[in-house]
């Protein structure tokens, strides 16, 4: 009864999951053909074989709205609103993960350590991206911040290496330290402990000036020209 | 005072100006009040600040109500003194010279007292020489990593050749060092063989194409901690150790070059060698010396 | 009862003369001469809150595992300084807001000063007989910068122990002895050993502090003997002081200013953030961030470093200029020794050594201002130039094409601008001669009936 039940689950899956390629090439065909090839296999000089970088890949840049490209071949791939729908986005990521390559990651934040993400992603990501994932600048790229990834995201990122970002696979970060990676970045760039007050960008010192400067010079100055005389005429 | 003679103009304080300084007075001492019944309960850093903050703002006001409008309010010109006073100079002088008068060897107690000044005032300073190894700047010159020292990771586990991919980097350390000496960190990277373009006398310091780089900036001693590897090559910026402090650019294909930036000198590189479980040694010493340049140390 | 206490004092100590003069005493109040006080008052500021937070500190490099509140460092090796900030800052009631009170004083103190050497510099206040005052604001200023740097480095975090290699590694740079003083100063090569950090606290909370203390009093005696400056006026001459009197009028003028200051920082202090520490987490050597900065104050110098081209001139085996020294040592050193010697340079050139209490406005000087604001631009453009990665972050536009572009602008601009500042002041000198011929305007006449007519040249 059991096995019967499957292979009839497994009919069911196989044509779902073949109209999604199928659906996903034409879009894939539509969309971004002129850059990687018609079957995907890469355009030299403009954009890359997609054979072999999977379900995650795809999953990451078309979620993060990076791809369809916006800016010029070699140009670094900003994040926007994504270009396809949530189906539309499932078919092309069925479809290129069909010709190969990593599933999306699994990732459970709850099931890292903070102080373990802290201390990872000190070591492996605050270089580029700022302590406070608020984004930083590498010689020819700008690491992004990390308002709006998801755990997801952050666990495609980190192994894919996307643009000029190192990759990381799962021999150098494992899931543990992936998972409370994701978990820092949720529960302390996306929600900083800003016990202080006014966070004012968690980056630190430039602020920092600024406010010491507009705010409070320009109040005392304020205060003495009220004090204060001003010179005749 | 009754009976003593008036010398401040008569001044009589506008009533809008003594209710404001009452109030502002009142109000501080609400805020103030407000700031220790917080202290006393939870005290939040925002409410504390906020109270003790206006408390001090509302005593402002009231002080600048009075000096504008409370007390009288006076223009006043005064005479500058003369600063010069010549005959006194002259008298200082006079005093000096005069007790010196009888001196016949003044040239002679003159010398001897700078000597003794000089040699007395440096006695006093040179136990300041105790503070640190000003001498020994060969400190400088120690190497955590010798030929056959393994690498290891933050938490002490050995870094295996295997475990380290393609356009990745890792953080390591000389086994058995401490972790906080300037050369003993390095970044790990790993490059497709045919990326490499070391100079001929390195073309065995990175099996498999993993490198080893000291760490820290040869500028001004900061962790150099980003790594730019393009994931698709043409067009995208080269591979390249970045320095998060002023940006000094280092290649790693070109054993550390400096390709951008400030820094003077290439980044050290240490030779690899992979042992029989696949594990990661040095093998041999750094290319040069680790960290910011000094006076001493050796080029190339 | 007045009379009674003041009775007393004298009594015993025979000073009401004194007393009395003082309390007579005529201070210009031209709002800009206020400047200084700011800075005054965050000093008291910075005093008061720094021996509060001198009962938590704990000055130790000795390495403890935190167990505290805040979980994303909790298990984590640190050392007991940056450990009893972290309880500071978490633990005790109102230490955040005395240690962030105390980091916004040292900030906005810089500012004050800031604003008041350039209103010293461009009214020519640092001349004769003024001159002994302004090298102790000289010296207070460098002072006051390394105080700000010595503070924020003991809390021993990511950030500030950047900022110490860097300092070290300037230390270093020096030609011939670098090496030997960085060495004695750390007690060893970086990061050094706890003597170190030792070291850098009793400066900090002892040594630079008396040191600032005793310069401010010299510089405000001095003031008192010399009488402060005043810009011309109806009544204002070279030989008399208008003014408001010391009492009551400058009593309670000052008094606002020092609780508008208290009240700003305390304000700032509750409301507004700064160095949270347990963001950046606990420093070690072999770790960094991105967007690290210097405090405000320091950014002149980062910004030198970052720009200098990597020349590393060397000789043989002999490096004679590590390329630290130029932006960390060469720069900084150029600035203040231009402020030092500034007035004998203007003694020299103008040939006027005469004394002078009336001060200029910055127009009756045109080509002090065009030096000052040549000078002054060159270095805001240098400290502008330590945080165009920010800018790069923001705005997209490339860091590398950023640093070549100011590279030539930091020399270009400086003339511009100084040209611009002398042609500007020279015209508004002009108009007030001649307060019917603008600069776009000319002669006019007018005629019997009544009209105006241009006159032509």
């Amino acid at each position: 009864m059991r096995r019967a039940l499957a292979f009839v689950m497994f009919l069911l899956v196989i044509p779902g999951s073949a109209a999604a390629q199928s659906r996903g090439r034409d879009l894939f065909v539509q969309g971004c053909s002129s850059c990687h090839g018609f079957g995907a296999h890469g355009v030299p000089g403009v954009g890359p074989d997609l054979h072999g970088v999977g379900e995650e890949a795809a999953d990451f840049y078309l979620r993060t709205g990076r791809m369809p490209l916006d800016v010029a071949t070699g140009e670094q791939p900003l994040r926007e609103k994504p270009a396809y729908s949530e189906r539309g986005i499932r078919a092309i990521v069925a479809y290129i993960g069909s010709l190969g390559g990593p599933r999306v990651p699994k990732v459970e934040p709850d099931a890292g350590n903070l102080s373990q993400g802290q201390r990872a992603f000190t070591t492996y990501c605050a270089g580029c991206h700022q302590i406070m994932g608020e984004g930083g600048v590498v010689t020819g790229a700008a690491p992004p911040d990390l308002e709006q990834a998801t755990p997801t995201q952050v666990a495609e990122a980190v192994r894919v290496g996307p643009y000029v970002m190192p990759a990381f696979d799962s021999r150098e970060i494992d899931q543990r330290t992936l998972n409370s990676i994701a978990l820092y970045v949720r529960d302390v760039v996306q929600k900083p402990p800003n016990r202080g007050g006014w966070g004012i960008g968690n980056i630190g010192p430039v602020p920092e000036g600024m406010i010491a400067w507009l705010l409070a010079g320009g109040v005392l100055v304020l205060v003495v020209r009220v004090i204060g005389e001003r010179m005749e005429r | 005072m009754r009976g003593a003679p008036r010398l401040l103009p008569r001044h009589r304080a506008p009533r809008w100006a003594e209710l404001a300084v009452a109030w502002a007075l009142i109000l501080a001492a609400a805020a103030a009040a407000g700031f220790i019944a917080v202290y006393a309960l939870d005290a939040d850093t925002q409410w504390l600040g906020l109270l003790l903050g206006g408390a001090f703002a509302l005593l402002a006001a009231g002080s600048i109500v009075t000096a504008k409008a409370l007390v009288p309010q006076e223009k006043k010109e005064q005479e500058r003194e003369s600063l010069d006073h010549d005959a006194e100079d002259l008298d200082v002088t006079v005093y000096v010279q005069e007790a010196g008068e009888g001196i016949t060897r003044s040239r002679l107690l003159k010398g001897a007292a700078g000597a003794a000044g000089l040699t007395v005032l440096g006695a006093l300073l040179v136990p300041l020489a105790s503070c640190g190894p000003l001498l020994d700047v060969e400190q400088l010159r120690r190497m955590a990593w010798r030929r056959g020292r393994r690498l290891v990771d933050e938490n002490g586990r050995p870094l295996i050749a295997d475990e380290i991919a393609i356009g990745s980097m890792t953080p390591a350390f000389a086994e058995g060092v401490d972790r906080e000496r300037l050369d003993a960190s390095l970044i790990v990277v790993r490059l497709r063989p045919d990326e490499l373009r070391l100079p001929p006398q390195r073309a065995d310091w990175a099996p498999r194409g993993i490198l080893a780089y000291s760490k820290i900036c040869t500028h001004a001693g900061c962790a150099v901690s980003m790594l730019r590897y393009p994931l698709f090559a043409p067009k995208a910026p080269s591979p390249a150790l970045v320095c998060p402090c002023h940006y000094s650019t280092f290649d790693p294909a070109r054993a550390g070059k400096v390709i951008f930036g400030p820094a003077g000198r290439p980044l050290p590189q240490l030779p690899l060698s992979i042992g029989e479980n696949g594990e990661l040694f040095a093998a041999g010493r750094m290319s040069g010396p680790v960290g910011p340049s000094w006076w001493g140390v050796e080029r190339g | 009862m007045i009379y009674r206490l003041v009775r007393y004092l004298d009594t015993r100590t025979g000073q009401s003369p004194l007393l009395k003069k003082l309390m007579r005493y005529v201070f210009p109040d031209h709002w800009s001469f206020m400047l200084g006080e700011i800075a005054l008052y965050c000093f008291v500021v910075l005093v008061a809150t720094g021996i509060y937070l001198t009962f938590f500190f704990e000055p130790s490099t000795h390495r403890v595992v935190y167990q505290g509140e805040y979980s994303p460092l909790r298990g984590q090796t640190m050392s007991e300084a940056y450990r009893s900030v972290l309880d500071l800052s978490f633990r005790t009631k109102a230490g955040l807001l005395m240690r962030q009170t105390h980091h916004w004083a040292a900030d906005v103190f810089l500012v004050a000063i800031t604003l008041h050497v350039l209103r010293v510099f461009f009214t020519g206040a640092f001349r004769r007989p003024r001159e002994l005052t302004y090298f102790a604001g000289v010296l207070m200023l460098a002072l006051a910068l390394f105080e700000g740097f010595a503070g924020y480095s003991l809390g021993d975090d990511l950030l500030s122990g950047m900022g110490l290699a860097i300092a070290y590694s300037v230390v270093m740079s020096i030609p011939f002895v670098g090496a030997n003083l960085a060495l004695l100063i750390w007690h060893g090569p970086f990061p050094g050993t706890d003597q170190f950090f030792s070291r850098l606290y009793i400066a900090h909370v002892l040594l630079v502090p008396v040191a600032i203390g005793v310069l401010l009093t010299f510089h405000l005696v001095s003031i008192a003997f010399t009488h402060h400056s005043q810009f011309r006026g109806s009544r204002e001459r070279e030989d008399n002081v208008v003014g408001v009197p010391a009492w009551p009028g400058y009593t309670f003028r000052t008094l606002g200013l020092a609780f508008a200051t208290a009240g700003v920082l305390f304000l700032l202090g509750g409301l507004v953030q700064i160095n949270p520490v347990w963001q950046w987490g606990p420093f070690e050597p072999s770790q960094s961030t991105n967007g690290a900065q210097p405090d405000w104050y320091l950014g002149w110098l980062i910004g030198a470093l970052r720009l200098m081209p990597n020349w590393e001139p060397h000789i043989g085996s002999y490096t004679l200029i590590p390329n630290a020294f130029w932006g960390g040592a060469v720069f900084p050193l150029i600035v203040f020794t231009f402020l030092f010697f500034w007035p004998a340079i203007e003694r020299r050139i103008t040939g006027d050594d005469g004394i002078h209490h009336l001060l200029d406005r910055p127009r009756d000087a045109p080509w002090r201002t065009a030096v000052g604001v040549g000078f002054f631009t060159w270095v805001g453009m240098i400290f502008f130039a330590g945080s165009s990665d920010r800018v790069f972050v923001e705005m997209n536009i490339s860091y590398e094409s950023q640093i070549h572009v100011y590279q030539v602008l930091v020399f270009v601009i400086p003339f511009v601008a100084a040209f611009i500042a002398k042609r500007w002041c020279e015209g508004l000198l002009r108009r007030e001669l001649h307060p019917l011929r603008t600069p776009g305007g000319g002669p006019v006449r007018r005629s019997a009936s009544g009209g105006f007519e241009r006159l032509r040249r």
